[in-house]
């Protein structure tokens, strides 16, 4: 019999005389990994593949599989502000940027202080800590049609404050093209900062309270305290919590189509709506692939190095 | 962890500095909680007013005169796309998909960490590390050549109806959808129970394999009673996320009968026909959010271990 866990499987003598029934069980493991890694293998890595595959092709409405060069990529990257309309393609990463460091920086700032409040002893934790956190349990769907109210100028804030009397505000930002990709911003930090905060509140519970009470002793003040010792402390979380966004704000699909169906002729679009549109809507199959390739060779720069430390840092 | 004010401030400011630190910590988290929450109270109190009160009325008011019309007008009238039957035909097609979804994924989920931990073999953490990478690819990549792979299966599946009689369930939206939420569900589930079983002490299944114990047997009588709290963080994490689901869902079953919940929600707040019926379009929106919210209540706790652990390995 093979022995559990750490020790290697060693083809003895014995052993390959033993009967065909010892030496399926002794492959049972590997049989009821093999369907998962099997389905990973074709439908994950394979379907990339083809993705990059028909990136290079001159595939229209329907998949072509004639190799016809770089010409997606080029198509892609040949548009740009001065063609007129305006590409999609740079509209969508320019958003992107936008979004994307808009998004992380406020989520993170946000969450930490909101963990760093809720860290002072604070009566009624229980009660404000799930407030915080449930937006994360609702589809971006959801988010998207809340806020979609919330924001539009004839129903929402602005009209009420109009009522209250502040007749001069305006607020038109989600009808607005060059404003548009703010509220996904809005609606995007509404939803995933109290998780950050969550993470963020994670690590200071499991600081060691001596080394604040040994700061606190040499006379640091409160301000000092977290700048110097507690933020330092909390950088694995700083990475975490990176991650988990970058990889959220790059898959970031359904909040842009439910809040803002795209924004005025498509100025609120991220990549991950530039692909869906030329794939599925366009008939530019080849171009959103060419896209979908640089949304996954962007995460595969940001995750891969994360990934392979993890899994580096405890060999077994 | 120690409260704000710190002995050096209290040895200057006394008692007066540390109650307006108090009120000032208190004071924003009050407002903070004001910021996530008035999200929700605009739908919920939207969803209860006739549309008179939202054309004359203040967002934030609560409404005069409660009705529950809305929400029966969201369940079994309001329009989605064509088909004016409500929502609650959408409503069971998520529910339809996501619990076998859930169950299969969760299930292989398990299998794949107890082989992975406890029958470590050569190469298991490269096998696993590929699992892994694949819950963090943007599913944009794969999403054409599932189409066109679905696309396939569903002509086959017509063919096998016009030769066979049944088409057990090949092309079927319902079914497709199950099978990519299964197939893009496992890296997250492998994860979970790998994380968890590593910890589990290796010396109580040797000692089960010197008793004779087999693969399964241990599976079944050591491993699956010791998973309740990994069983419930991984089922609520796979019910949030394929409930939630709108790139698959629209991708795959964008259209026609077979709509989950979401999609029909964004047809029903885009339809641009007719006047836009906000009250119902909010209670169809509480609808869509209901269950996962019901979720995050009962068991928080839960969801919250699932996001963590699927954000922070180990």
């Amino acid at each position: 019999m093979s022995t559990v866990a750490t020790s290697q499987i060693k083809l003895t003598p014995e052993r390959s005389r033993t009967s065909v029934r010892s030496r399926l069980q002794d492959a049972l493991p590997k049989i009821v990994l093999a369907p998962s890694f099997a389905i990973t293998i074709v439908f994950v890595y394979g379907f990339i593949l083809w993705t990059i595959y028909l990136s290079f092709t001159n595939s229209k409405t329907f998949p072509s599989y004639v190799i016809t060069g770089s010409r997606a990529y080029q198509r892609l990257w040949g548009w740009t502000f001065d063609t007129d309309p305006p590409s999609s393609w740079y509209t969508s990463i320019t958003n992107m940027g936008i979004f994307g460091f808009l998004y992380i920086l406020i989520c993170l700032a946000l969450g930490l202080f909101l963990a760093i409040l809720l860290d002072q002893k604070i009566r009624g934790e229980g009660v404000l800590r799930p407030i915080y956190l449930y937006p994360m349990a609702l589809s971006f769907i959801v988010t998207g049609v809340a806020w979609k109210w919330f924001l539009d100028p004839g129903l929402g804030l602005e009209q009420t404050l109009h009522q209250w009397g502040w007749t001069s505000f305006h607020f038109d930002w989600i009808k607005n093209k060059d404003f548009v990709i703010y509220t996904v911003v809005i609606a995007g930090v509404w939803q995933a900062s109290g998780f950050i905060m969550a993470m963020f509140l994670a690590g200071l519970r499991g600081i060691d309270g001596e080394i604040m009470k040994a700061a606190q002793i040499d006379g640091a003040t409160t301000f000092q305290l977290y700048r110097r010792i507690v933020i330092p402390l909390l950088r694995p979380i700083f990475l975490s919590a990176f991650i988990v966004l970058a990889h959220l704000a790059i898959k970031s699909y359904d909040l842009v189509v439910a809040l803002t169906s795209g924004g005025p002729g498509g100025s609120a679009w991220l990549p991950s709506n530039f692909m869906y549109e030329y794939t599925f809507k366009r008939n530019e199959m080849a171009v959103g692939s060419a896209s979908a390739v640089i949304m996954l060779m962007t995460i595969v720069a940001i995750i891969v190095p994360y990934l392979y430390s993890e899994l580096r840092e405890k060999p077994r | 962890m120690s409260a704000v004010a710190t002995p050096a401030r209290q040895a200057s400011g006394g008692i007066n500095t540390k109650l307006v630190n108090r009120i000032v910590i208190y004071g924003l988290l009050a407002l903070f909680a004001l910021f996530y929450l008035m999200p929700l109270f605009v739908m919920l109190v939207t969803s209860f007013k006739t549309m008179d009160e939202i054309q004359n009325g203040n967002m934030l008011a609560l409404p005069k005169a409660p009705t529950f019309d809305p929400w029966l007008k969201a369940w079994g009238e309001t329009c989605v796309g064509l088909t004016c039957a409500g929502i609650k035909g959408y409503f069971w097609n998520s529910i339809k998909m996501v619990v076998p979804a859930v169950l299969i994924s969760t299930m292989l989920g398990a299998l794949n960490g107890y082989v992975l931990t406890k029958w470590r073999f050569r190469g298991a953490t490269l096998v696993f590390g590929l699992m892994l990478f694949a819950c963090f690819i943007p599913f944009q990549s794969v999403l054409l050549p599932m189409a066109t792979i679905l696309g396939s299966v569903g002509r086959f599946g017509v063919t096998l109806q016009n030769s066979v009689g049944t088409s057990f369930g090949l092309g079927n939206s319902t079914v497709n959808l199950v099978f990519v939420h299964v197939v893009y569900g496992i890296g997250f589930t492998t994860l979970f129970f790998r994380n968890y079983y590593e910890a589990f002490p290796t010396e109580l299944i040797k000692a089960a394999q010197v008793d004779g114990a087999s693969f399964f047997q241990i599976f079944r009588r050591i491993m699956l009673p010791n998973s309740m709290p990994i069983f419930v963080v991984t089922v609520i994490y796979q019910f949030t996320n394929i409930w939630n689901d709108f790139l698959f869902a629209s991708a795959y079953a964008g259209t026609g009968d077979a709509m989950p919940m979401t999609v029909a929600l964004n047809n029903v707040v885009n339809t641009s026909t007719g006047v836009v019926e906000y009250n119902v379009n909010m209670a169809a929106a509480m609808i869509a959010a209901l269950p996962t919210l019901i979720v995050y209540v009962v068991a928080g706790r839960y969801f919250v271990r699932g996001l963590m652990a699927g954000a922070v390995k180990g």
